[in-house]
């Protein structure tokens, strides 16, 4: 019997369906384990969204990572077509297809090469099919995409008699298969294929909207199990595909109390006497020039102290802008980097859409296993998407680092001198927020620094001046002059 | 309009030297025996002594249903004169069959 919290975990399932898992990265956490075994799937989308790449990778994963062999039978593109089109992606079929653990056959139906006359039935696939799988034992099927027959053959009735049959029939064989389909106006698919498979279907999506593409996916249906049914971000890459669901596991983490230094000893004292949690999320905002790099650079440089590696994400400057300005504070991160404990990664938001972004992050992350991330600013994401669309992404990562207890540091750029409404929107994911704000005081502009909320600390409710200088940041108490006017 | 050897136009029989068919089924069904007889009435009377038949089963041998790019069944294909064709069904209809195998023209 499962405990409540490995149910919370993962999607529940009714008890005896098994699952197969495709190996593709998100995908299984989105199904709770993988696609219905022994069971047809349907995915479906229009022309490009990568419903073959899906279906292959399904197949190339389940031979390579969980022994179960695989035969793609292809109604579109021929062998040596696949073969080349799948290798950007790194898979070998070749080689797979010499160790019997991958077989293609190309069925090849063309209507004008064909003259029907009486009844006939659709032996010859099953035929071809089962000698296919008999002939390396598979467990995994695809085919990509059935809609051919419907414009090879002209007898519908047959046709649609046989199809019903095939996927009997697969079933009964106990294969796991992958049927794709495309897009139809107002249905799922063109040739309502949808009404045959009813144990699993899959959208798939390529939108372009403000010029950035982006591809998401969504469970459409999935008999007996639980499933996310957002839609999910996923990309297209050298490793093949990534869906990056938010982790379902949403409040389930473990949470830590080991506490971390922000890299400013008077800082710590604000927070408790100890600083940040470890794993919790961060925010700092403020308006340009408030001092957020800054600060988020010493929080940077105290997990490189500690021997931590560190990844930094830089949106508004490069890498050797960011260590040449962090001098002046006194603070050298050329050894941090030299070291290997951090790394800086610089990209302008607006060269990818906001998913490639969130994968580029992913990847950075599972690469170089940080214990701290520094994203600054992440308002400069609100240049290639929407506020909502940002949390979200903002929720993703959260939730993916949490589970790892990795610690996240948001700045956020305002223009005003409070928080702006889209710190507030982010503020319910955040464990402490910090507000840096100028204040121009008898000529003089001054910064000062607040705490407007942290989570699970007693924390000081009092502004106090940010001073910079090469010895590094400190915080005074303001001065007398300044009497209460802040 | 299929373009006939010999220049024949309409519906001119084309004379072939001999026609090499293969019928392909599976197991002894309904359809495969009605196939079958009908190619052999339809050979004797529109083909006499210039054709071969070969019968396939694929359920002995289905590695063979792949070469000739075989879905239904029965499939007969015409492997020669080329160029290949293919007529799927019962081959009940004869008038399809002689469109089939290039007897007659196409309508």
């Amino acid at each position: 019997m499962a405990t409540l919290a490995s149910d919370l975990e993962s999607p529940a399932t009714l008890p005896g369906l098994l699952k197969a898992p495709t190996g593709i990265a998100g995908l299984d956490e989105i199904t709770g384990g993988g696609l219905p075994q022994g069971r047809p799937t349907l995915i479906c989308g229009s022309a490009g969204c990568g419903k073959t790449l899906m279906a292959m990778e399904f197949l190339v994963r389940g031979a390579t990572e969980y022994g179960e062999p695989g035969v793609f039978m292809s109604f579109e593109e021929g062998t040596g077509e696949l073969i080349q089109n799948v290798r950007s992606l790194g898979f070998d079929l070749d080689d797979l297809i010499a160790k019997n653990q991958f077989a293609i056959d190309y069925v090849h139906v063309e209507r004008s090469e064909i003259e029907e006359t009486g009844e006939y039935d659709l032996d010859g696939l099953f035929i071809r099919l089962g000698y296919a799988i008999d002939s390396i034992g598979a467990k995994r099927v695809v085919l990509d995409t059935l809609e051919a027959l419907f414009s090879g053959l002209s007898n519908q009735g047959i046709l649609r008699a046989e199809l019903r049959r095939l996927f009997r029939w697969l079933k009964d064989k106990g294969v796991t298969a992958v049927i794709t389909g495309e897009r139809g106006d107002g249905a799922l698919t063109r040739y309502g294929l949808e009404e045959y498979i009813s144990d699993c279907v899959i959208l798939l999506d390529h939108r372009v909207t403000d010029q950035l593409a982006v591809r998401r996916l969504r469970i459409v249906k999935y008999r007996g199990s639980l499933h996310g049914t957002n839609e999910y971000p996923f990309l297209i890459d050298e490793r093949g595909i990534e869906v990056l669901p938010v982790t379902s596991l949403g409040l389930e983490h473990e949470v830590s109390t080991e506490r971390i230094s922000t890299g400013i000893p008077a800082l710590d004292e604000m927070l408790g006497g100890e600083g940040y949690f470890r794993g919790s999320s961060l925010l700092i905002s403020g308006g340009a020039g408030s001092g957020k790099t800054s600060l988020a650079c010493c929080f940077a440089d105290a997990a490189c102290r500690r021997g931590e590696r560190c990844v930094y994400f830089a949106f508004e400057e490069s890498p050797g802008q960011i260590v040449r300005n962090m001098l002046s504070l006194g603070l050298d991160l050329a050894p941090c980097v030299e070291r290997g404990l951090l790394r800086i990664q610089a990209a302008r938001p607006t060269l990818h859409g906001l998913e490639r972004h969130l994968v580029m992050m992913h990847k950075a992350i599972r690469d170089f296993q940080p214990r701290v991330v520094v994203v600054d600013p992440v308002t400069n994401f609100l240049s290639v998407a929407t506020g909502a669309d940002v949390k979200s992404m903002l929720l993703r990562l959260i939730d993916f680092l949490k589970v790892q207890q990795v610690t996240l540091l948001f700045t956020s750029l305002t223009h005003g001198t409070e928080a702006e409404e889209t710190d507030v929107g982010i503020s319910s994911l955040i464990d402490t927020w910090l507000l840096l704000r100028q204040v121009e005081v008898d000529g003089e502009r001054n910064r000062d620094l607040s705490v407007i909320k942290s989570r699970g600390m007693a924390h000081s409710r009092r502004a106090r001046e940010l001073v910079f200088s090469e010895r590094g940041i400190e915080l005074a108490d303001f001065r007398q002059t300044r009497g209460g006017g802040r | 309009m299929t373009p006939k050897p010999g220049g024949a136009e309409s519906a001119a029989p084309v004379d072939p030297e001999v026609c090499e068919l293969r019928l392909y089924v599976a197991g002894q069904t309904p359809k495969s025996v009605t196939a079958l007889a009908n190619l052999k009435s339809f050979c004797e009377q529109h083909l006499a002594g210039k054709y071969r038949i070969e019968v396939i089963d694929l359920l002995e041998q289905p590695q063979l249903a792949r070469g000739d790019q075989i879905l239904a069944i029965p499939t007969l294909v015409r492997r020669l004169p080329s160029p290949m064709r293919k007529i799927i069904g019962d081959l009940s209809n004869t008038e399809r069959v002689l469109v089939g195998l290039d007897l007659r023209a196409r309508s």
